[in-house]
C-alpha cells in the first residue's frame, strides 16, 4: 500500500511532471513564473483547484457512465471547475483576506488552465478503463482515493516546476542576450534543459508494488 | 474593402502569428508536434472550432450580456469541441486516439478564447470569419513548421515517409519540444524583425528621393 501511495506521488510529480513531461499548463509556466512569490502563490491556487476538481469530477463523471451520456464530458467538466474556481475565491475572500491578496489574481486564471481540465481527463479516463491511460503508474489500481492522490501530487509538481523556472528566470534577467533571443525563446530553453533534469526520474522503477 | 480583409488575413498568419508571435495555445504546440502528421490534425481541427466559434461568437455578439459573455463564449466553443471529438471518433479513429486527452483540452487553448474575446466580441460575421481562418492557417502552419522539424531530426521521416536511417530520439521528447519551439520562436522574430527594418528603410529611401527630385 505504501509502495504504492509513494510510486503515485513520485511518477505524478516528477516522472511524469504536467508541466515538463506532459506539456500541460505551460501558458502559467510561461506567463506567472517571473518572480518566486508569485510562482509559489499560483502553484498553490493551481494545487488546491486540482484537488478540488478531482474530488468534484470523479462521481459526476460515474454518474454520467452510469446514464450514458459520456459525450457530455467535456460541457461538465469546463463548468464544474468554472464554478469552482469562483467558489474558492469567495470563500478565501471571506476566510482570509492577506491570502486572498496574495493568491486571488491568480485565481481566475485557472479556469482556463490545461493541466486542471487534464487532470479531470484523466481520471476520468482511467474511471473508464480500469488503467492510467499514459500507463503512468503501473500495477496501481484506479479508485478514488488515488485520483486525489494523483492530482495533488501533480499539482506540487506543477509548484515545483513553476518555483524552479522562477529562481532561473530572476538570473537569466541579468544576461544580456541577443534580442531574437530575449523573453519567450530563452525561457523555452530553459524549460527544455529543466525538463531534462526530471526525464531522470523516469529511470526509477515505478512496479507500484505489484 | 479588399485590402481590409487581406490586412486581417495578414495579421493572423505573420504579424500576430498566435504560436510564434504572441506564444498563445502552447500545451498543443509542444504535446503535438512530435511528427508531422499530427501536428496537421491538431492544427485542421483548431481552425473547425476557432472559424465556428468566431462566426458564431459575432453573430450573437449583440444578444450576449457582457457580464456574463466569457461563460456564453466557453459554452459555443465546449460544444464546437464535443461535436469535433464524435466526429473524429467515428471517421479517424487514428488521430483521435493520438490526441488523447489533448482533443478535450482545445476548449481551455487560450487562442480561440481570445479571439473571440479580442476580435469576434467586437466586429461583424464575415471579418470574424477571416480572422478565424487565417489565425487558425496561422497556428497550423506553425504547428506544421515544428512537427516537420522534430519529425525530421527525431526519426528521419517527414509525414511518415522515411528519408534518413537514423534519427536522435530526444527531438520527439517533450525536452525537444521546449528547445525548436524556443528556437523557431527567436529564428521568427529575427526574420520578421529583419524584413520589417528592411521595408522602413526602402520606405524613408524612396520619401528621400522624391524630395531630392523635387528639389
Amino acid at each position: 500500500m505504501l509502495s504504492m501511495i509513494i510510486s503515485v506521488v513520485i511518477s505524478a510529480a516528477l516522472a511524469n511532471n504536467f508541466v515538463l513531461a506532459q506539456t500541460y499548463g505551460i501558458c502559467p509556466f510561461l506567463g506567472v513564473s517571473k518572480k518566486t512569490s508569485s510562482a509559489v502563490g499560483m502553484g498553490a491556487a493551481v494545487t488546491v483547484v486540482m484537488v478540488v476538481a478531482t474530488m468534484i469530477t470523479y462521481p459526476i463523471y460515474m454518474l454520467l457512465v452510469a446514464l450514458d451520456i459520456r459525450f457530455l464530458e467535456i460541457l461538465v467538466f469546463i463548468f464544474v471547475i468554472a464554478a469552482i474556481v469562483q467558489m474558492i475565491e469567495k470563500i478565501i475572500k471571506k476566510i482570509s483576506p492577506p491570502l486572498y491578496n496574495a493568491m486571488g489574481i491568480y485565481l481566475p486564471l485557472i479556469t482556463t488552465n490545461c493541466a486542471v481540465l487534464a487532470v479531470c481527463e484523466i481520471t476520468s479516463n482511467a474511471l473508464v478503463s480500469g488503467t492510467w491511460e499514459p500507463a503512468i503508474i503501473a500495477g496501481v489500481e484506479m479508485n478514488f482515493g488515488f485520483s486525489v492522490l494523483y492530482a495533488f501530487a501533480g499539482g506540487l509538481g506543477f509548484t515545483l516546476a513553476m518555483v524552479i523556472m522562477s529562481g532561473m528566470r530572476e538570473k537569466i534577467n541579468h544576461l544580456s542576450l541577443p534580442k531574437a533571443l530575449q523573453g519567450f525563446p530563452i525561457t523555452m530553453v530553459t524549460a527544455a534543459f529543466i525538463a531534462m533534469a526530471f526525464y531522470v526520474f523516469t529511470m526509477i522503477n515505478l512496479g507500484g508494488g505489484a | 474593402m479588399k485590402n481590409k480583409y487581406g490586412k486581417i488575413a495578414l495579421d493572423g498568419l505573420l504579424f500576430n502569428n498566435p504560436t510564434f508571435m504572441l506564444v498563445l495555445g502552447t500545451c498543443p504546440t509542444l504535446a503535438m508536434t512530435s511528427n508531422a502528421t499530427d501536428a496537421f490534425g491538431m492544427g485542421v481541427s483548431v481552425i473547425f472550432v476557432l472559424t465556428l466559434s468566431n462566426i458564431i461568437i459575432s453573430a450573437l455578439r449583440k444578444l450576449i450580456p457582457s457580464t456574463v459573455r466569457i461563460p456564453a463564449y466557453i459554452v459555443v466553443i465546449a460544444t464546437l469541441v464535443t461535436l469535433l471529438k464524435l466526429f473524429l471518433n467515428k471517421f479517424l479513429p487514428d488521430l483521435y486516439s493520438a490526441m488523447g486527452t489533448f482533443l478535450p483540452l482545445i476548449v481551455v487553448n487560450c487562442i480561440i478564447l481570445g479571439r473571440a474575446e479580442a476580435f469576434a466580441s467586437k466586429n461583424g460575421v464575415l471579418e470574424s470569419a477571416v480572422d478565424g481562418l487565417s489565425t487558425g492557417a496561422g497556428f497550423t502552419g506553425a504547428l506544421v513548421i515544428m512537427g516537420v522539424i522534430r519529425e525530421f531530426v527525431g526519426s528521419g521521416s517527414i509525414f511518415g515517409l522515411q528519408i534518413m536511417d537514423f534519427g536522435i530520439p530526444f527531438f520527439t521528447m517533450p525536452m525537444g519540444a521546449f528547445i525548436v519551439y524556443g528556437l523557431c520562436i527567436a529564428v521568427f522574430v529575427f526574420v520578421l524583425d529583419n524584413v520589417q527594418r528592411a521595408q522602413r528603410i526602402r520606405k524613408t529611401r524612396l520619401l528621400h528621393g522624391a524630395e531630392l527630385k523635387e528639389d
